[in-house]
């Protein structure tokens, strides 16, 4: 089945995991001692410094400042908007993204291979010609008639769109492994179907529907790109986080721009910290 | 009757996998469907089971008619080759599962788990996961799952398939004193005539969906149906349009009544036993004949590549026609058999 | 189980449906709204310099950072793959960081470290001549941020999975480091690099919020493509709007293409 990389499974390589054939993990020698300083200067000037000046900056003003910029009204009407929508697009895209994964492993009918492309279309698009998209569908000239520009319901769609891939490509490797002998198993001791899947396959399921989970919320909040036409980043309506940064940066207000943006991503190493904890839980049932 | 097969037939596309099987199997006793792989005897396993549907014919449960019955409502145990644990469940998990489901008081779910991990020596990993268990103890967990429920029939498809070979010697014997003890009717399925010949009390040895022959390991090895019968069941060599065991064959290096002439090609040691390939003086192109004896007998005759010896089955030995047809016997009654008694040779 | 249930086929319908309206419809919607007045404006409008120029800019952008980020990937899963070193299971966690980043975090963290002005590094690195923000190499970097996890979370598991034993036998035969990595271990994981790599080039020339920032999005000189949509379809008129459904029509099509290559890919790596 396809798989598109970044919405994974886990975090890329779970560290520790001796059971793995030749896992002869050498200690450095002089060359890829070398190799490891190089990369690691790429990434450190590439990502980590980068990342740390956001939160340098953040605290540039202190506390009381750091604090100030939070608690400014708009700021909390956008963080509201976009963890609100967040979290409701994640418990949603819970329920469909587990069901597309079950349709697209467990069924059968022609044309399904078309839908693998069609899931991974929003994780491929330009953010922008994202937004274009659901305007065509979902804005003035809908032909449906419905007019959802410019209002919440526009950040709801605009997140469940950029998120769809995530569950959904976490879910299917661990739909394929499941072993249907488990399931007939549970049937011969008298288990329903229903029941089978209630408490033999969702348990299998939890970590990968969790960590899928995880990231599409990360996304979620995330999201810019989508928004800028399709919302129209009223501010106490329909501005989102990443817009108010945006407009932090625009007026050359670094430190404010820092301080919001610094929660952002204290979410996104939250969910990468629990995606390694929650990939090491699963090594354990093997 | 325990279980009833009749007239059950099952096609996977064009593929034939059972055609037209009749079958009884007594209560309480241990059968063993035995076969080469692709032979149809999983398929028929799991058609008793519940867990496929026959094309054709029915089967019957203690005289209740299970055919269109699902595996959920047949009261079966189940023990898979590759254990088929439920992975997030501990081991009591796992054996309390069936007994979870039919909504049993915790008290004696609890009580009936600890019974059952005493009785397959799994009690000190009650609370471990599967994954960090061997091969061998899960597949005992399997069993225990599969004996909570207190299961009309208990089948075990190739239980042992997936362990290394002592610990598949070690638990062919322990499901023999299980079965010993519990008393459950007990049908496995198996492509090793040794672990079939060893542990269980009657056997069904079936192939390309055919019934073969019926019968206790004796009769099976003793008085074969057919060629495919007794070649695979153990060790055969040809003599003189028969199979016969090379184990039967009296070996001597002078002539003695009724033998034929030939010579030793090859001389072959494994272990206690000596194997000799025997090239016969008949001229035919016909491959050598084997023949097997202890090393102690060897060393007495005299036996040695390039001597010339004479060799003769043993009185009662079983012998096979060869071009026996197969049979579809139904209910093979083992005493009516192409065996043929060993009489004196008609050359001269 | 076999047998098609009511269930099967509600979740089918309802899957379908969903899709159907979430992706499908509107996708298509926008490539009939491309094509509304017919081929000839959309071919003028990406004929257009403007046009012309920032794809020119977009692909070039993309190229280098694909570069980057498949030798420094490459690179970074042997590390992780086949060595331990202190920190190595907090690099393998913060390469996936700029996955759950918000790209208007990574402009705003790179305008802080590269800004000619303000940066950390951009004030150094202005006197010495090399703009960094607002010129092409911003623009770069901010491209190949995003795309970082994406070469290494392919290559990955592959390195897994193949072991060590091909290259501890290439070296026994007394093959050196450089000869294994290009003999044996490369042409092991080429199914997953080319994955790796064609799905970080569409992720690149789609890459918006981040360049926004660090590009200033001037026509002719630092405009990619996606900045020109936004631009065009926020400017009135219909050769505008033409011009903004076009260049977003063809970054759809490209990104489209770059999927069914490695969905195509897909099988061809399982049965490899």
């Amino acid at each position: 089945m396809t798989q598109t990389a970044p919405p994974p499974a886990a975090p890329a390589a779970a560290p520790g995991d001796r059971r793995r054939r030749g896992r002869a993990a050498t200690s450095l020698g002089a060359a890829s001692g070398l190799g490891l300083g190089i990369a690691l200067v790429w990434f450190s000037l590439l990502v980590l410094i980068p990342l740390t000046a956001v939160l340098v900056q953040a605290s540039a003003g202190g506390w009381s400042t750091y604090w100030s910029i939070l608690t400014n009204a708009q700021t909390v009407a956008a963080l509201e908007l976009t963890v609100g929508q967040a979290v409701l697009v994640t418990a949603v895209n819970v329920v469909i993204g587990t069901a597309i994964a079950w349709v697209l492993v467990r069924d059968h009918f022609p044309g399904k291979r078309v839908l693998e492309v069609v899931i991974d279309i929003p994780f491929a698009l330009p953010t922008i010609v994202a937004g274009l998209v659901l305007l065509s569908l979902y804005g003035p000239s809908s032909p449906l008639g419905l007019n959802w520009a410019n209002t919440q319901i526009a950040v709801f769609l605009a997140f469940l769109f950029v998120t769809l891939p995530f569950i959904v490509r976490t879910v299917e490797p661990v739909l394929i492994e499941l072993e249907p002998e488990v399931e007939e198993a549970a049937a011969s001791l008298g288990a329903s179907r229903f029941t089978t899947f209630r408490m033999i396959i969702l348990p299998s399921l939890a970590p990968a529907i969790t960590s899928g989970a995880a990231l599409s919320f990360a996304r979620a909040i995330s999201e810019y790109g989508s928004l800028v036409l399709l919302s129209g980043n009223l501010p106490y309506s329909t501005e989102v986080a990443s817009v108010r940064i945006l407009s932090f940066v625009e007026g050359d207000n670094l430190v404010d721009a820092a301080a919001v943006a610094s929660i952002l991503l204290l979410v996104a190493l939250v969910v990468i910290v629990a995606l390694d904890v929650l990939s090491r839980r699963v090594a354990r049932y093997g | 009757m325990s279980i009833r097969i009749s007239g059950v037939g099952k096609s996977f596309g064009g593929f034939t996998a059972l055609a037209d099987i009749d079958l009884d199997i007594a209560t309480g006793e241990l059968t063993a469907l035995l076969g080469p792989s692709g032979g149809g005897k999983s398929t028929l396993l799991r058609i008793i089971a519940g867990l496929e549907v026959a094309d054709t014919g029915s089967v019957e449960i203690e005289g209740v008619d299970a055919t269109r019955l699902p595996a959920q409502k047949r009261n079966v145990g189940f023990v898979f080759q590759h254990y088929a644990a439920f992975r997030h469940l501990s081991v009591a998990g796992n054996v309390s599962f069936g007994l979870k489901i039919r909504k049993r008081p915790r008290k004696e779910i609890t009580a009936r788990v600890a019974e059952l991990l005493e009785l397959v020596h799994l009690s000190q990993f009650a609370d471990r996961l599967p994954a960090q268990l061997s091969g061998g103890q899960r597949q005992r967990m399997a069993l225990a799952r599969a004996l909570a429920i207190e299961p009309t029939v208990l089948l075990l498809d190739e239980p042992f398939g997936a362990l290394d070979a002592k610990v598949r010697r070690e638990l062919r014997n322990w499901l023999r004193r299980l079965h010993d003890e519990v008393h459950v009717t007990t049908v496995f399925v198996t492509h090793d005539q040794e672990e079939a010949l060893e542990v269980a009390d009657r056997i069904v040895v079936i192939n390309h969906g055919r019934i073969e022959q019926v019968g206790s390991p004796d009769e099976l090895y003793d008085r074969p149906a057919s060629e495919f019968v007794m070649s695979f069941l153990g060790p055969v060599t040809t003599l003189h349009g028969h199979l016969v065991r090379p184990h039967d064959l009296e070996i001597e290096t002078r002539p003695f009544g009724g033998a034929t002439p030939g010579w030793v090609e090859r001389f072959t040691r494994v272990g206690f036993e000596v194997r000799l390939d025997v090239r016969l003086d008949d001229g035919a192109a016909t491959s050598s004949v084997l023949v097997t004896l202890t090393r102690a007998d060897a060393t007495a005759k005299g036996l040695a590549e390039g001597v010339q010896v004479w060799i003769k089955p043993v009185a009662g030995a079983s012998r096979v026609r060869i071009g026996t047809p197969t049979e579809d016997v139904r209910n093979a009654d083992s005493s009516l058999n192409a065996v043929d008694a060993v009489s004196e040779p008609t050359f001269s | 189980m076999r047998r098609p249930t009511k269930a099967r086929w509600v979740l089918r319908i309802v899957v379908v449906a969903y899709l159907f309206l979430l992706v499908i419809w509107p996708v298509a919607l926008v490539a009939k709204a491309t094509f509304a007045h017919g081929l000839g404006p959309v071919i003028t409008a990406l004929t257009e310099p403007e046009v012309v120029f920032a794809f020119e800019l977009t692909i070039s952008v993309a190229f280098w950072a694909v570069v980057l980020n498949t030798i420094f990937g490459v690179g970074i899963s042997l590390l992780l793959v086949r060595y331990t070193f202190p920190g190595r299971r907090a690099l393998n966690a913060l390469v996936d960081l700029p996955l759950s980043v918000s790209p208007i975090v990574v402009g705003l963290a790179l305008l802080l470290v590269y800004s000619g002005r303000t940066g950390w590094l951009g004030r150094t690195l202005e006197s010495a001549g090399l703009q960094v923000i607002y010129a092409p190499p911003g623009i770069i970097l901010a491209t190949a941020f995003v795309s970082v996890p994406v070469v290494v979370r392919e290559i990955v598991p592959v390195l897994h999975e193949i072991g060590t034993e091909q290259e501890q036998a290439a070296r026994s035969l007394g093959a050196s480091g450089l000869q294994t990595f290009l003999r044996i271990t490369l042409p092991a994981i080429r199914w997953a690099l080319l994955y790796g790599v064609v799905l970080s080039l569409a992720r690149s020339l789609g890459e918006y919020g981040a360049v926004k920032i660090v590009s200033g999005g001037v026509a002719m000189r630092t405009q990619t493509a996606t900045l020109l949509v936004e631009e065009r379809y926020q400017q009135f008129g219909a050769a505008n709007a033409t011009t903004a459904y076009a260049a977003a029509f063809v970054l759809a099509l490209l990104a489209v293409v770059a999927l069914i290559i490695v969905t195509s890919l897909r099988p061809d790596k399982e049965n490899s």
